[in-house]
C-alpha cells in the first residue's frame, strides 16, 4: 500500500515528466500554448493519475469518468497525461502540431480515444458537461464530469449561462477546475476584463466553491475528495496559478500564451526542468 | 386545403413512445414550439434552460456524446444565428441533435426582423455533417421527425406552429434525406419548393394548368442532401426550372439547385425567394405579397423560366 508522502512524490514527479513533454513538443511543433499548459499540470496530471476512473486499453469504457478541456488551446498538458496514463503511444507526442498528426493543436474528438469533444473555441465546455450530467442522471450512471476551464475563459458569457444551469438542475457530479493564471493573451486577465471576484461570483450562482494552490497536488486532491463529499450543487474549484510554471523566462510573462521556443530557450528550459527533477529526488531522500 | 392542428408537437409526443433515448431541450418557448405535449408526457426526459440558446445547444450536444438523441426546439433565427457556433461544434463532432427551427422568415411575421431567420438554411446548409430539412406540409412534417430520429447524425429542420395544410398522403408517404417528392407531373416547366412555399406552388401550377402550362410540381423537403437526380430530371424534362423558399435567394434551395443545374447541365433557373432583406411585421400573406412569395409571384417566374428556355 502506498503511503500518502510516496503518492505526492509520485504525483509531483509525473507532473515534471508532464511539463518536460510540453516543452519537448512546443519546441518541435513550432508553437503552441505553452503558458497555459505549464500553468494546468498539476490540475491536469492529479486527474489522470489519481483521481479519474479510466481504463486506458479501453478508452469508451462506459463508466468511466468524464473530462471535458473546456479551455480546448492547452492540448500539450492534456496529451503528455494521455499519453503517460497509455492512450497513445508516449513517441506521438513528437508529432504535435504536425501535418497529419493526431495531436491537433485545439482538441479534436476524431482523433483521439479518450477526447470527449472537440474545443477550441471557448465557453462551450461547462454546457456540454451539464448535458453529460443530465444524461447520466437519467441513465442512473454514478461517474464525475470533470471540466478545465480558466480565468480568461470566464469572459465566456455562456459560462455564466452554464453556471445557472448547473446550479439549477443541481448537478453536484460536476467538478469543474479553474485554471486561475491571471494572464490571458492580450495580457493581465485584471486589466483586459476584469472577472474577480471569482469565488463571490460562482459562490452567487450556487455553485460550491474552493480555492486552492494550483501547484499543490495535496491541495487538489483534497479539493477533489471535499467536493465528492458535498452533495445538492455543482463543484469549482479556483486553483491559482502561475502562467508558465516551472520554466523561469515563461512564468508570469503574458507574450508566453501562445509561442514558439528558439533552441537556445529550448536547452534552457530542459536545463531547468533536470534541475527540479534533481531537487525532488533530493527532497525524497530527505524524506 | 384540408389543415391538421400541431403536427409537429404531437409527432414528438408520440416519437417519445418510440423512442426511450429521446430528451427535448427548450429555450423558454415550450408553447411555441409545442414541446408542452412531449413535456406532459415525458417530464424527466425534458429540460427547459431558460432564455439561453447557446447553452442549450452545447447542453444538447453533452447529452448526445453520452447517447441520447436529442430534439432542441427555438426560433429558426436563434437556433442558425445566436447558437451557431455551438452548432458548428455540434456537427464538428456528429452529435445525434436535432435542431428545430421554428417560425422561419415570414412565417414569424407577427415579430419582425429580429425573429424571423431569413437565412437559417443558408447557415446550416454551409455547414459539414449537417443535414437540412424544410418539410412542406403536415405530412412532411412527420415524415421528417419520424426520419431523423431513427437516423443518427446532426440535422437542421424547420417547423410551424399551428395549423398545417395536408397536402401528401399521409398512408403512403415515407420520407428519406435525399429524396424529393413529385407532388405533380409536368413537361413545360418544373417548380422545386420547399416549406410553406410548398402550398403556394400547388396553387401556381393549378394556374398555369387553366393556361395550358403544364407545371411539374417537385417537393424539396430535403435541402441538404439534395436530390440531384430528381433536380436533373427536371432540367432535362421540362427545360427550365422554378425554385420557390421562404427564405433569402442567397444560399438556399434556389442557390442549391442553381448550382447543381449550372454544373451538369445548364437550365435557366429562376429563384422565387426574399431578395437579400430583412422582413417586417405583417400578416404570412400580406409580408408573401410583398416580399415576392406569394403565388402570383411563383407563376410570374415561372412565365419568365419558360420565356429564357432556349
Amino acid at each position: 500500500m502506498e503511503t500518502e508522502a510516496h503518492r505526492i512524490h509520485r504525483l509531483k514527479k509525473q507532473c515534471l515528466e508532464v511539463r518536460r513533454d510540453i516543452v519537448e513538443m512546443i519546441y518541435r511543433g513550432k508553437g503552441g500554448h505553452v503558458g497555459g499548459s505549464l500553468s494546468a499540470v498539476e490540475i491536469v496530471t492529479v486527474l489522470f493519475f489519481e483521481v479519474m476512473r479510466l481504463r486506458p486499453q479501453e478508452p469508451e469504457w462506459p463508466e468511466r469518468d468524464r473530462f471535458i478541456l473546456s479551455k480546448g488551446h492547452v492540448t500539450p498538458v492534456l496529451y503528455s497525461a494521455m499519453a503517460r496514463r497509455g492512450f497513445f503511444p508516449v513517441e506521438e507526442l513528437a508529432s504535435f502540431g504536425l501535418p497529419g498528426t493526431r495531436l491537433q493543436k485545439h482538441v479534436d474528438k476524431h482523433f483521439l480515444p479518450c477526447v470527449e469533444v472537440s474545443s477550441g473555441s471557448l465557453g462551450q465546455g461547462l454546457s456540454i458537461g451539464i448535458g453529460m450530467a443530465l444524461a447520466d442522471r437519467l441513465d442512473g450512471q454514478a461517474r464525475y464530469v470533470f471540466i478545465l476551464t480558466s480565468d480568461g475563459e470566464n469572459q465566456e458569457g455562456q459560462t455564466w449561462e452554464a453556471a445557472m444551469a448547473a446550479s439549477h438542475f443541481k448537478l453536484d457530479r460536476i467538478i469543474a477546475f479553474l485554471d486561475a493564471n491571471g494572464l490571458q493573451t492580450d495580457g493581465a486577465v485584471r486589466e483586459i476584463m476584469n472577472v474577480e471576484p471569482l469565488e463571490e461570483r460562482w459562490r452567487s450562482f450556487g455553485w460550491h466553491v474552493e480555492r486552492v494552490d494550483g501547484h499543490d497536488v495535496a491541495q487538489i486532491l483534497a479539493a477533489v475528495e471535499t467536493a465528492k463529499n458535498t452533495p445538492g450543487q455543482p463543484h469549482l474549484v479556483i486553483a491559482n496559478t502561475l502562467k508558465g510554471k516551472g520554466v523561469s523566462y515563461i512564468e508570469g510573462q503574458y507574450e508566453w500564451h501562445s509561442h514558439v521556443i528558439s533552441d537556445e530557450e529550448y536547452g534552457m528550459a530542459r536545463r531547468e526542468l533536470e534541475a527540479a527533477e534533481r531537487r525532488l529526488e533530493h527532497e525524497e531522500r530527505q524524506a | 386545403m384540408r389543415e391538421v392542428e400541431k403536427p409537429f408537437g404531437k409527432a414528438l409526443a408520440e416519437l417519445g413512445e418510440r423512442h426511450p433515448n429521446l430528451v427535448v431541450l427548450d429555450a423558454d418557448l415550450r408553447r411555441v414550439t409545442e414541446t408542452a405535449f412531449f413535456r406532459e408526457r415525458f417530464p424527466q426526459r425534458y429540460f427547459n434552460v431558460g432564455v439561453a440558446e447557446a447553452n442549450m445547444v452545447s447542453i444538447a450536444v453533452g447529452l448526445a456524446l453520452s447517447g441520447k438523441t436529442v430534439v432542441c426546439a427555438t426560433f429558426a433565427c436563434f437556433a442558425s444565428q445566436r447558437a451557431c457556433d455551438q452548432a458548428t461544434i455540434l456537427a464538428h463532432v456528429n452529435a445525434n441533435v436535432k435542431l428545430i427551427g421554428f417560425e422561419p422568415a415570414l412565417v414569424s411575421g407577427s415579430n419582425g426582423a429580429t425573429h424571423q431567420g431569413v437565412f437559417d438554411l443558408a447557415v446550416m446548409r454551409s455547414m459539414p455533417n449537417m443535414s437540412v430539412f424544410d418539410p412542406g406540409d403536415a405530412t412532411e412534417t412527420r415524415g421528417v421527425m419520424t426520419y431523423m430520429l431513427e437516423h443518427a447524425g446532426p440535422a437542421y429542420m424547420r417547423a410551424v406552429r399551428g395549423k398545417s395544410p395536408v397536402i401528401l398522403d399521409a398512408d403512403s408517404y415515407r420520407f428519406e434525406a435525399g429524396k424529393a417528392r413529385r407532388v405533380r407531373e409536368g413537361d413545360d416547366v418544373a417548380i422545386l419548393a420547399c416549406g410553406i412555399m410548398l402550398p403556394r406552388a400547388l396553387a401556381a401550377a393549378d394556374e398555369l394548368a387553366r393556361e395550358g402550362i403544364s407545371a411539374r410540381l417537385v417537393s424539396m423537403a430535403s435541402i441538404k442532401p439534395l436530390d440531384e437526380d430528381e433536380v436533373m430530371a427536371a432540367a432535362r424534362e421540362t427545360g427550365c426550372i422554378v425554385t420557390a423558399e421562404n427564405h433569402t435567394i442567397l444560399g438556399g434551395l434556389g442557390s442549391a439547385v442553381a448550382e447543381v443545374v449550372s454544373e451538369r447541365r445548364p437550365v435557366p433557373v429562376v429563384r422565387v425567394g426574399i431578395a437579400d432583406s430583412f422582413g417586417a411585421i405583417g400578416p404570412v400573406e400580406w409580408l408573401a405579397e410583398k416580399y415576392g412569395l406569394s403565388t402570383s409571384h411563383i407563376v410570374a417566374a415561372c412565365r419568365r423560366a419558360l420565356r429564357a428556355k432556349p
